[in-house]
């Protein structure tokens, strides 16, 4: 099997490393070889998979060694759970630097190295909140990840970030292999989250690949530092994950999106009544005002 | 080659633009124009300090070399830090021959560089720590140091480093000056927008460490600054000396072999001496504003803007400077007039083409003419409007104006125009002189100088004459490509 290297984005804070991890334990268990690069300087991607918070990220290590150059593959490979091999890129704390950079100069890094080379079935790249500048964007081009997925739920800000998202890949796809692969829906229980979901994936020209409803065993496995799949191997959500890991394996529907102008985004949020409708006489006008 | 009217002036601009695509001509037409002294404002006839065009060779240099370079460079007991990777530091040492008296380690360091020489890792995790370690360092090797810029390279403003803050903590700490500049080469079209930001952070930064202070300055009321002259090849000393002959006191020169102390003591004078407007007018209008203290522009460039300038600067002052300036004109004037004896005969008539940067394509007009030489054709590399105001009227009827030219355009304008001498900078010589063009380096004054004052002119005048009449440019053809009459005749 070719290996195919997929990126998970989404709103800040949506669950992407959560469902990420507890996704490739799955893959893994199924027998598959994968990698997790963690794009993101917070370095939290590879948590459940290691039952410890990466201290040694390749930039922290570079930045040690001297340069990048200094570094072996093996120092910034970590083996997890299952086998399944552990990297993140690191970066500054908030506020100082170039966190961008330093995705940029980690995935270099590990392409150099080789880090793709072994007999992988999977990358994953588990990257921070939207894609803010040219480095968060580093796995979508130069043809690394070539499925895109999108955690999001049925919230407004998450489906506003699943279609800005959407626009960035539309910037690459053009002149790359990169494709929206599906949209992970990791529920927040709001009203009829599914529907609006598939909704809002037949708008983007793709699918909603599973819906992963919400169940605290998640975060009771969290606490402990693991994914649902090794905490409660039995559970009903370690079954959900199980079946989001198979669909990805079997997914054959990849496309260039089609992302929403505002208007039919907000359209499509109004008839969900995740938002108002409109009334275009209040803009702009103070409390005092409309008192 | 007799001189060109206006309308084949104008016709040689339309001929040396027909190559450009459409776009491009129309942009490039508006930087081009054909002198006519009637004209008041010079942005009725010529754009500048505009984006350079892609795709053609531009001269012009950055936001980074206006401060590190121009401004804060040549200020020689302060250490001046290039923050950012290496290469920018590297190519800024010493690039520019900004004299300063003094011994390297105890009271300049202008003859040392130093960068913070950035990493991979400095971008990514910041180079604020880096910075601090520097100031430190530099602190134990070089404890005599009076304070620090911190000059940032391009990558300094895309990560945000907060050199400000570093800049007050450490100031603090080490109880020093540290000016942090934001002098980032993508700001700006040119070099010009690194003068201004220099010059806002002399503002900012220096000027009111002393004001309102008692610092025990003695003001006298012949107290002046010279701004703006970088002392190239040492041309504010005789400028300094011939300033103080009159009867004035210069309390600072700034930047060229100046001080911290000068600069803070600045607000003191009764007038500001501004020699390249272009670079400074921003901070004189400051001091004007802020203390009260009037500017002038003057020219030292040649006996008669000597004596147009100090004359000017003596109106400002009482009887007592007039006279000095009356005493000091007939004083030297046995020695420029045997200075135009000898080489105005050797120079007489002939055409130059000027084009360089701040202050020098109109300055130095005087002086050739002074030596009956005529400059057919001139422009400045960053100058904006104001500039050509100031120049429109230096210049012939019907002469040729270029902004920010492009490297084809001033090949072209050469060709057709054939001036006998060419002063431009590095980058233009070599060509010009594979062209069999003489050619001087008027940034740098060809490692020679200085050129202000009348010590100056003598030099300057001497220098004009061993260029153009160097026996090398008769050698210019190979030869076996000379006709065989010529070699016959030698032999």
């Amino acid at each position: 099997m070719a290996l195919r290297q997929c990126a998970i984005y989404g709103k800040g804070g949506i669950g992407k490393s959560t469902t990420t991890q507890n996704l490739v334990s799955a893959l893994a268990e199924m027998g598959k070889k994968v990698l997790i690069i963690g794009c993101d300087p917070k370095a939290d991607s590879t948590r459940l998979i290691l039952h410890a918070k990466a201290q040694d990220t390749i930039m922290s290590l570079a930045a040690e060694a001297g340069s990048v150059e200094d570094l072996e593959l093996e120092d910034v490979l970590k083996i997890g759970y299952q086998g399944i091999r552990c990297a993140e890129s690191g970066g500054p704390e908030p506020g100082v630097g170039c966190a961008g950079r330093g995705v940029i100069t980690a995935i270099n890094f590990l392409e150099e190295e080789g880090a793709y080379e072994e007999d992988l079935d999977f990358v994953f790249y588990d990257v921070l909140g939207d894609v803010v500048c040219g480095g968060f964007a580093m796995p979508i081009r130069e043809n690394k990840a070539q499925e895109i997925y999108i955690v999001c739920s049925g919230e407004m800000m998450a489906m506003f970030a699943a279609n800005n998202i959407s626009k960035g890949i539309v910037k690459y796809a053009t002149t790359g292999s990169v494709r929206l692969a599906g949209l992970i829906c990791n529920s927040r229980n709001t009203d009829r989250e599914d529907e609006l979901i598939i909704a809002l994936a037949e708008k983007l020209g793709t699918q909603m690949i599973h819906f992963v409803p919400r169940d605290n065993v998640v975060q009771r496995a969290e606490i402990r530092r693991m994914t649902v799949i090794e905490f409660d191997p039995t559970c009903q959500q370690a079954n959900e994950y199980r079946s989001l890991a198979q669909k990805i394996v079997d997914n054959k529907k990849f496309v260039i999106p089609t992302p929403l102008e505002m208007d039919d985004l907000e359209n499509l949020l109004m008839e969900f009544g995740i938002m108002d409708v409109e009334d275009e006489s209040v803009v702009g006008k103070t409390a005092a005002e409309l008192a | 080659m007799a001189a060109l009217t206006r309308e084949e002036t104008q016709n040689l601009i339309q001929e040396v633009l027909a190559v450009y695509p459409e776009k491009a001509k129309k942009d490039r037409a508006k930087h081009l124009m054909v002198n006519d002294q009637s004209v008041d404002v010079a942005k009725k006839c010529i754009t500048s300090n505009r984006k350079s065009l892609p795709g053609v060779m531009t001269i012009r240099g950055c936001a980074y070399a206006g401060s590190r370079g121009v401004c804060w460079g040549p200020i020689k007991d302060m250490i001046h830090i290039s923050h950012g990777p290496v290469g920018c530091g590297m190519y800024s040492t010493m690039g520019r021959r900004h004299y300063a008296n003094g011994t390297t380690g105890s009271d300049i360091f202008t003859t040392i560089n130093v960068t913070s020489d950035f990493q991979e890792k400095d971008i990514v995790f910041g180079g604020d720590k880096k910075l601090k370690a520097i100031i430190d360092e530099l602190e134990t090797l070089f404890p005599l140091a009076k304070g620090y810029t911190i000059q940032s390279e391009c990558p300094i403003g895309l990560i945000g480093d907060d050199i400000e803050s570093v800049a007050k903590v450490k100031g603090a700490e080490i109880e020093k000056t540290i000016v942090p500049v934001r002098c980032e080469g993508f700001r700006g079209v040119s070099q010009s927008l690194g003068h201004h930001i220099a010059n806002d952070t002399i503002r900012d930064w220096v000027l009111p460490t002393r004001e309102g202070k008692d610092d025990g300055f003695e003001k006298t009321p012949y107290d002046v600054n010279i701004l703006a002259d970088y002392n190239i090849g040492g041309d504010i000393w005789p400028s300094r000396m011939l300033l103080e002959e009159i009867g004035l006191r210069v309390i600072a020169q700034v930047p060229g072999d100046g001080t911290l102390a000068e600069m803070e003591k600045s607000i003191h004078a009764k007038l500001n001496l501004l020699h390249c407007y272009r670079s400074m007018n921003y901070v004189s209008r400051h001091m004007e504003e802020k203390f009260g203290i009037p500017w002038m522009e003057y020219n030292l460039f040649g006996p008669t803007k000597i004596e147009a300038s100090l004359r000017a600067i003596a109106e400002r002052f009482d009887d007592k400077i007039k006279e000095g300036v009356e005493k000091t004109l007939a004083k030297y004037k046995p020695q420029w007039e045997a200075v135009v004896e000898k080489y105005r005969p050797r120079l007489e008539g002939k055409k130059v083409m000027l084009y360089v940067g701040g202050l020098r394509p109109r300055h130095i007009i005087g002086a050739y003419e002074d030596l009956g030489m005529e400059v057919v054709g001139t422009g400045y590399e960053f100058a904006h409007n104001d500039d050509y105001d100031r120049t429109i009227k230096e210049m012939g009827d019907a002469t040729l104006i270029y902004d920010d030219v492009t490297a084809y355009e001033l090949d072209e304008f050469v060709k057709k125009i054939k001036p006998d001498l060419i002063g431009s900078g590095i980058k233009e010589k070599y060509q010009f002189q594979k062209m069999g063009f003489p050619f001087r380096q008027m940034h740098s004054w060809d490692y020679s100088g200085p050129y202000h004052g009348y010590d100056g002119f003598a030099i300057f005048a001497r220098d004009m004459d061993m260029t153009l009449n160097n026996p090398c440019w008769k050698e210019m053809k190979a030869p076996w490509l000379r006709p065989l009459a010529t070699e016959v005749q030698a032999a």
